[in-house]
């Protein structure tokens, strides 16, 4: 196994993670981390997806799945988690929403050093809303998911789960 | 063109068990009805009703539910309605009270206010029924009917602008539970014994 196969992060880990967790429907815009993902959930019988055509909507849309008893999570990238600011703020945060983001973190290198600012930015979003992330990298980092999720649930609010992982894990 | 009340309390008369959703309508809404199976939310952040009524919608599907929208909102966020006829809830009763401008903010003119045919753009999105409303004899004829068959269903109504021009903090203060009360107090309610 090379080093890369060893590094990444699977999508029948995240499954796991989001079956462990009781996921029921995703909220979702497709990136270039989430391809397989997306074969793998629409495989699966028991869970919803939601496509939407723009970031934001996810957060209004799982602040309704939440309040008629369902249990959502968004999927999708870090620009589009940035462009959704507003949406955050009012439907997720002010509606106390327990919810677990799982972003794509697009531009993002183990090194620290990028050249693409999407990946500058999203922490310092994220720093900025004073929501709490975890980093994941690969399967070794999947437990982080379910810390997300039980944060989420204790605080009443989103929790993001940033998936460092673009063009390994999900485009085998 | 209808007044804004009259719309909605024609919808009370027939929103049954329904869940309702006011929207910027909340402030006619409130005095009509205030159970747990009413959400007025305010403005948690424009152009995302749609989108939280179609999550209630999809999770509730043995409830109908009734969202009050406005124009406003719907061009914000056009991308949505293909959201929601792609997941197809047959349970949502999708108003959309058309008056024409930001009434919230003054009264400016929306985007080509007065030639955007909101039912056709639903209709081109994908939603198998819509129809669009300028008089209220008409409106209040064919609601029960609308309301009775399954959705998801569009229905745009023009309504005459209701501009609000007070300063923010002078304005009265409709609400009686914040939103995020108003979730909480659906999710219990849906998951008591009747």
């Amino acid at each position: 196994m090379s080093h890369t196969e060893a590094a990444a992060l699977s999508p029948e880990t995240v499954m796991r993670q989001m079956k462990q967790n009781g996921v029921t429907d995703v909220v979702w815009l497709p990136d270039s981390e989430t391809n397989w993902l997306y074969l793998l959930m629409q495989a699966d019988p028991d869970l919803r997806m939601v496509g939407v055509t723009r970031e934001g909507h996810a957060c209004s849309i799982a602040a309704g799945l939440y309040a008629g008893g369902r249990k959502p999570m968004i999927l999708i990238q870090n620009t589009g988690m940035m462009e959704s600011g507003d949406s955050i703020r009012g439907w997720l945060m002010g509606m106390q929403v327990p919810v677990v983001l799982m972003v794509g973190y697009r531009g993002y290198t183990r090194h620290g050093v990028n050249s693409d600012t999407a990946a500058t930015y999203t922490e310092r979003f994220l720093m900025a809303f004073n929501i709490p992330f975890y980093l994941v990298e690969g399967d070794s980092d999947a437990e982080r998911i379910s810390v997300a999720f039980a944060e989420a649930e204790k605080t009443r609010r989103p929790v993001v789960v940033l998936v460092g992982d673009e063009y390994h894990g999900f485009n085998r | 063109m209808m007044h804004m009340a009259d719309v909605v309390r024609a919808i009370a008369e027939h929103r049954g068990d329904a869940i309702v959703i006011p929207g910027r309508s909340g402030r006619y809404w409130a005095p009509i009805s205030d159970t747990v199976f009413d959400l007025p939310l305010g403005d948690p952040a424009m152009g995302g009703h749609a989108g939280f009524g179609l999550g209630v919608a999809l999770a509730q599907p043995d409830r109908r539910v009734v969202l009050l929208d406005s124009e406003g909102d719907i061009l914000m966020s056009l991308g949505m309605l293909a959201t929601i006829a792609e997941q197809a809830p047959a349970n949502f009763y999708h108003f959309v009270l058309d008056n024409e401008v930001y009434a919230t903010t003054g009264g400016q003119p929306v985007p080509n206010a007065k030639h955007v045919a909101y039912d056709v753009l639903a209709r081109g999105a994908g939603y198998p029924r819509a129809f669009a409303f300028t008089g209220l004899d008409a409106f209040t004829r064919e609601l029960p009917g609308i309301l009775r068959a399954p959705g998801p269903v569009f229905v745009a109504a023009k309504v005459f602008p209701e501009i609000e021009n007070e300063p923010i903090s002078r304005r009265v203060r409709w609400r009686k539970r914040t939103a995020d009360k108003v979730v909480q107090d659906l999710r219990v309610a849906l998951t008591s014994p009747a």
